[in-house]
Order: structure tokens, then C-alpha cells, then sequence
């Protein structure tokens, strides 16, 4: 790696001092580009749902309708949270537990090889992409999951989520959260992995030195340390899951009503709406469909910086590394 | 289920009291598989996910109690958490297996060289036909124009916090760049088209798609250049300082080169990443039938945005379309991942 300048080369001490100021400008104008960027998203996203908001004749936040191009104009997110909240939770609540148990089984469990080789699967999950997966649910687990749906109709309708009044098994919110779960399972499954390879070796052999079972050890010895991550792990999975469009986009047969039937066909989330609206939306509907991209903007930045938050703190405060 | 059959039975002496014998797994699973097809018989409980839920089910009540009778409560209790850290395994392989065989399978029907290289102008939905090639072409001029404006500005970025970041600024941009990986990508289409097309007076086009791709590639960039960056070693940067290179020629001839694989990698991977972005590109380009190679005018069509059209179509063969459409692109995808990753573990560093 030796710098061979020729000795002719003429390095005075000025422009040694000019080639880093040149340099060390531009590296820094490309870091400070990342906060451009996520101000400017905001500022136009405001800048350009300002029209539509103040054109609206109903509560942007509770009105379930959507109908900006109409004259007056009347649109509210209210069904659009819901759908994205719920499908998001859902997805989530499913999600966490698998992940943390693929990692669990990735870093404790499995030899070398098989370890690897999961690893290597989670990893093509996450590759595979969002329309790929709207197709495969669509035309896969649809179908596949349907005897489940009419099942949870007969035994579960108590719970009242799974009851189906229409006897209708089709796009719903229920089939939108099954697929979510499986696309956020890479990012939830990583993330715990990364925290629960650090645990420090002494603490996991110290544990079953004591005569603990392998569970015990993790309860004991893995969680208690690891549990910051995984809060994290599945924060940044819901932060996936809330913004993931084309997938629910295909899935969801797009209604604007609140209905906690979930296997019903019907519900919507924000991203999904954006992209089904967006090619039949006049200058008003654009505007507030920007307007809920903003809130889908603002949603998913606070619950990924929580979760960075939470990551960076663990970080300074563990003693462990 | 098949993988706990691999599970070995943990070493007990006799001190240590009962276990199960190692044929309980296999056996306890023959049982939960005809119990579970039993029900599915009497309860009316069809489909093949509700039946593989419930065999699971039925497994491990079987060998908890089975386990809870023999071992005791500790092991019983260990056994179910280990069967529950096999399954999710199950859970992981089958989403994925399923994906690509269906992928595989459906998109092979219409697989031919008149699909991978005819477009879909003058084919109406309904018929059977026409094909890929003007998708692809625009896929691959998108993605090439984002990684063009992604990849030098990602890596003086992650240039300027490993070697030049300090203090506050530095430590904004590494927690900026972290949430910006968290960014749905239809925030991104919607940044872009706000800010170019209705900001600039652009008009849709791929290259307005290219800048929403590239804003989603960028953290990921900045992210994995970082990482190779901080593992070169010190002892490399102060031996070019020993010998009075300054510094800014020290990263392009030392650290730099060395980290080359790394980078490389990383810029594959978030190729891969975006490559099968779908929202921001509806966002920001108009859909077309035909071959455009120009991506600054008119409209462009890409693979996701063919398969999205072939899928709201709706008819046979535009859903066959779709498939064929999704083989071509997972494999796109596939081909960039596996050379990163074999790249990866080709130059990954020693020791």
C-alpha cells in the first residue's frame, strides 16, 4: 500500500491542505445531504397537503370517506389508521415471537451448517419483493388460508375479530396481516439476532453451569440482556409493516368504514390507498393523498426513531463490549 | 414439522431422573399428523394452513404432557420451547419455499425468448402474448441511474463519518441515516413527485422513479460502507500518515481500496433492495406497453410496475403474464444477491 509520489511531484504544505479541504467538504455535503433529504420530505409533503387540508369540509381525522375530487371535498383518514394500525399490530404480534425464535434457534439452537443456512433463507426473504408477495397472497395463501377463516367463524366468532357476518372469505384484513407478518419476519429476525450474539458467553455458560435447562438459559441469561433489541427489533418491524404498499395494495379490496370483523372483506391502510388512488386522483386528490402520506411519514419516523433511540441508549449504557 | 425430528434428546444420566425415549419425536408427530387429519375431517377445518396449525398444536400438547409425566415440569417446559424454536424454522422455510416454487412454477408457463424480449404494445389484455422485454429494459435503466447517484454520494457520506464525523453533526447523520433505512417507499415516490414534478414542473419519467430508488438505496449504502470502513485496520491509515501522504489521499489509495469488496457487496445488496420497488415508481413514472430507452421522457415501464399492471388486469392470461413477470424479476434480484454474498464470502476479512 505504499504512496509512491515521484519525487518531482511538488507536495507543498498548501496543497495538501487544499486536496483535504476539497475532500473532507464533499464527504461532509454527502453526509449532510441525508438530513437534507428528511427535512425536505417533510417540508414538501407539508407544503403540498396545505391546499387539500384547508379545502376539506369535514374532521381529517375521524371522517371515514374519501372523496377530495368530489365537490365540497370530504375525505378523513379515520378508516385508513385503523386498517394501518391494526393490520400493522397484527402483523407484528405474529411476527415478534417467530423472529425472535428464528434468531434464537439461528445463534443457539442449530449446528453451524443448519445455522447458516437459515440464516441465508431470512436473508432471501427479505429480498424477495413487496409485489411478489401481494401476488403470491393473493393467489397462494388466499385460497390456502380460507378453510382457516371459515374454521375461526365456527369456534372463535366470540371474539368478535373473527366473526364473518357475510360469510365472505376474500381481500381482508386478517390475509393483509398474515402476509405483513411474513415480509417483516427477515427484519424482526435479523435485528434480534445481531443483540443475541452478543450476549457474553460467561453469562449463557455460567447459567447452565448452575444446572439450567437450555430454555432456562435463555430466560435467564439471553432475554434479561437482550431485551432492549428485541423491543427494538419489533418496533422497526411495525415501522416496515405501516409504510409496506403494493403487497396490502393487492390484497385489500379498498373500503373506507371501520370494521372489526377482520376477516371480512374490506379495510385499507394509508400506503395502500395512496398507490390505488393515485393514477385517478385530480389536483384536490393528489393534495390528500400527499396529506396521508405525511401522517404515514410522521407515524413510521417516530416509531423508528423510538426504536433507534432505544437501540443507541442500550449501546452506551451496557457494559458488555 | 419433519426438522424436530432432528432435535436430539439432551444427555441424561440416571441421576438426573426420566426422559423420553428418542423415538417419543417421531412417533408424537405420526399421532398429531393423524389426529390433526381426523379433525380436519370431523370439524369441517379445511385448507392446508389451519391443518398444519393444528397438528402443531396437537404436538406439542402430546409431548408437554407426555415430557410433564416422565421428566418433570423443567424439561417439559424446555422441550416445548424448543419445539416452538424449531417450528418458527417452519415458519421461516415454508412462506419462502412457497414463494419461489409458485414463482417458478407459474412463471415457467409462459416463459420463452419472445416473453423475455417482445413488449406488450398492440396485446390487449385479454390475449395471450407479448412480453417482458420493455419492461426489463426499464428496470435496468432505473436501477443503473439510482445506483449511479446512490453509490458515490453513499460512500463519501460513510467516508465522512468514519473518517472525518466528530460531534454533534456527525452523530445527527448516523441516527438520520438509520431512520431514513425506515422510510416507506411510497413516502419516497411521494417526496420525489411533489418535489420534481410538482416543485420543478418535471414530468413523470424513469429518471424521476430513479431518484425515488435512490433515495431508498442511499441509507442502505451509507449503513454497509460504514461497517467496511471501520474494519480497516488503524495500523493501514498511519503508516500512509507515517510517510506523509495527507489524508484525503490516504482514503482514496488506502482505505478505500481495501474496503472495495465490502462496498461492492453493499451496493449489490441495495441494488437487490430497490430493484423490486413497486410504489414509489407508480408515484413517479406513467405506465407504458411499449419499449422507451429513453428514461428522461415519457413514460417508462419497469418490471414491478408490468407485473402490477398484468395483476389488476385481471384476466388469465395477463395473470400468467404476471408470474412470468415476477420469475423475471426475483431472478434479476437473485442473481445480484447471491454474486454479493458470494463476493462477500469470498474477500470477507480473515481473522
Amino acid at each position: 500500500m505504499a504512496e509512491t509520489a515521484p519525487s518531482t511531484s511538488p507536495i507543498s504544505g498548501a496543497s495538501v491542505r487544499r486536496g483535504d479541504r476539497i475532500f473532507s467538504g464533499l464527504s461532509k455535503g454527502a453526509g449532510t445531504l441525508v438530513l437534507v433529504i428528511m427535512a425536505a420530505i417533510a417540508a414538501f409533503l407539508i407544503w403540498r397537503s396545505i391546499p387539500s387540508l384547508t379545502s376539506n369540509t369535514v374532521n381529517f381525522f375521524t371522517y371515514e370517506g374519501w372523496a377530495p375530487d368530489a365537490n365540497p371535498p370530504a375525505f378523513g383518514i379515520a378508516a385508513l389508521a385503523f386498517g394501518t394500525l391494526v393490520a400493522s399490530f397484527i402483523a407484528m404480534v405474529l411476527a415478534v415471537p417467530v423472529g425472535i425464535g428464528i434468531a434464537l434457534f439461528i445463534s443457539l439452537y442449530a449446528g453451524r451448517r443448519l445455522a447458516s443456512s437459515l440464516a441465508f433463507v431470512t436473508d432471501l426473504l427479505a429480498a424477495v419483493p413487496s409485489i411478489i408477495f401481494g401476488l403470491w397472497g393473493l393467489q397462494v395463501l388466499l385460497p390456502g388460508s380460507q378453510g382457516l377463516q371459515v374454521w375461526m367463524n365456527d369456534y372463535l366468532s366470540w371474539t368478535v375479530v373473527f366473526r364473518n357476518t357475510l360469510d365472505l372469505y376474500g381481500k381482508s384484513l386478517f390475509l393483509a396481516s398474515l402476509v405483513l407478518a411474513i415480509m417483516i419476519l427477515p427484519t424482526v429476525a435479523a435485528v434480534s439476532r445481531e443483540v443475541i450474539v452478543q450476549v457474553p458467553a460467561g453469562h449463557k455458560e455460567a447459567a447452565l453451569a448452575l444446572g439450567a435447562t437450555r430454555w432456562e438459559m435463555v430466560k435467564m441469561a439471553v432475554f434479561p440482556f437482550a431485551k432492549p433489541g428485541m423491543i427494538s427489533a419489533a418496533m422497526l418491524g411495525l415501522g416496515r409493516a405501516l409504510g409496506e404498499t403494493i403487497a396490502v395494495a393487492l390484497i385489500l379490496s379498498a373500503a373506507f368504514t371501520i370494521n372489526l370483523h377482520l376477516t371480512e372483506p374490506g379495510g385499507n391502510t394509508f400506503a395502500a390507498n395512496i398507490a390505488l388512488k393515485w393514477n385517478e386522483a385530480g389536483g384536490n386528490g393528489l393534495s390528500a393523498l400527499v396529506a396521508s402520506g405525511l401522517v404515514l411519514f410522521f407515524l413510521t419516523l417516530t416509531v423508528n426513531m423510538i426504536a433507534r433511540w432505544i437501540i443507541a441508549r442500550r449501546a452506551e449504557f451496557s457494559g458488555a463490549n | 414439522m419433519a426438522t424436530t425430528v432432528t432435535q436430539a434428546a439432551p444427555a441424561h444420566s440416571t441421576l438426573a431422573g426420566g426422559t423420553l425415549p428418542r423415538w417419543a419425536t417421531p412417533v408424537l408427530l405420526g399421532v398429531a399428523i393423524a389426529l390433526g387429519y381426523a379433525l380436519n375431517v370431523t370439524t369441517g377445518l379445511a385448507g392446508w394452513f389451519g391443518t398444519t396449525l393444528v397438528i402443531g398444536g396437537i404436538f406439542i400438547l402430546l409431548q408437554s404432557g407426555w415430557s410433564f409425566r416422565v421428566e418433570g415440569r423443567r424439561h417439559a417446559v424446555d422441550r416445548l420451547a424448543t419445539t416452538l424454536v424449531y417450528s418458527t424454522f417452519i415458519a421461516a422455510i415454508v412462506p419462502l419455499v412457497s414463494v419461489l416454487f409458485t414463482v417458478l412454477v407459474k412463471g415457467l408457463t409462459v416463459m420463452s425468448w419472445t416473453f423475455l424480449t417482445y413488449s406488450m404494445r398492440n396485446v390487449s389484455p385479454r390475449a395471450e402474448g407479448g412480453g417482458v422485454g420493455h419492461a426489463i429494459v426499464g428496470t435496468l435503466q432505473q436501477v443503473g441511474i439510482a445506483a449511479a447517484f446512490a453509490v458515490p454520494i453513499g460512500i463519501l457520506a460513510a467516508i465522512y463519518l468514519v473518517e472525518y464525523g466528530r460531534g454533534r453533526l456527525a452523530r445527527w447523520i448516523s441516527f438520520f441515516v438509520d431512520v431514513m433505512t425506515g422510510i416507506p417507499s411510497i413516502v419516497a415516490g411521494l417526496f420525489i413527485f411533489t418535489a420534481f414534478v410538482l416543485g420543478l414542473g418535471l414530468e413523470r419519467s424513469g429518471f424521476a422513479a430513479a431518484l425515488a430508488l435512490a433515495i431508498l438505496m442511499l441509507p442502505v449504502i451509507i449503513r454497509t460502507t460504514e461497517e467496511m470502513l471501520r474494519i480497516v485496520p488503524n495500523d493501514l491509515r498511519e503508516a500512509a500518515y507515517a510517510l506523509g501522504v495527507p489524508k484525503w489521499r490516504t482514503v482514496i489509495k488506502v482505505v478505500l481500496p481495501t474496503a472495495l469488496a465490502g462496498i461492492v457487496t453493499g451496493a449489490m445488496l441495495a441494488i437487490a433492495r430497490v430493484a423490486g420497488e413497486t410504489a414509489p415508481l407508480l408515484l413517479t413514472t406513467f405506465l407504458t406497453q411499449s419499449y422507451n430507452n429513453n428514461p428522461f421522457q415519457g413514460p417508462q415501464s419497469s418490471l414491478p410496475l408490468f407485473i402490477w399492471d398484468q395483476i389488476t388486469s385481471g384476466t388469465p392470461a395477463s395473470v400468467d403474464r404476471a408470474w412470468g413477470g415476477a420469475l423475471v424479476l426475483i431472478t434479476i434480484i437473485m442473481l445480484f444477491y447471491i454474486t454479493a454474498k458470494l463476493l462477500a464470502a469470498r474477500f470477507a476479512p480473515k481473522g
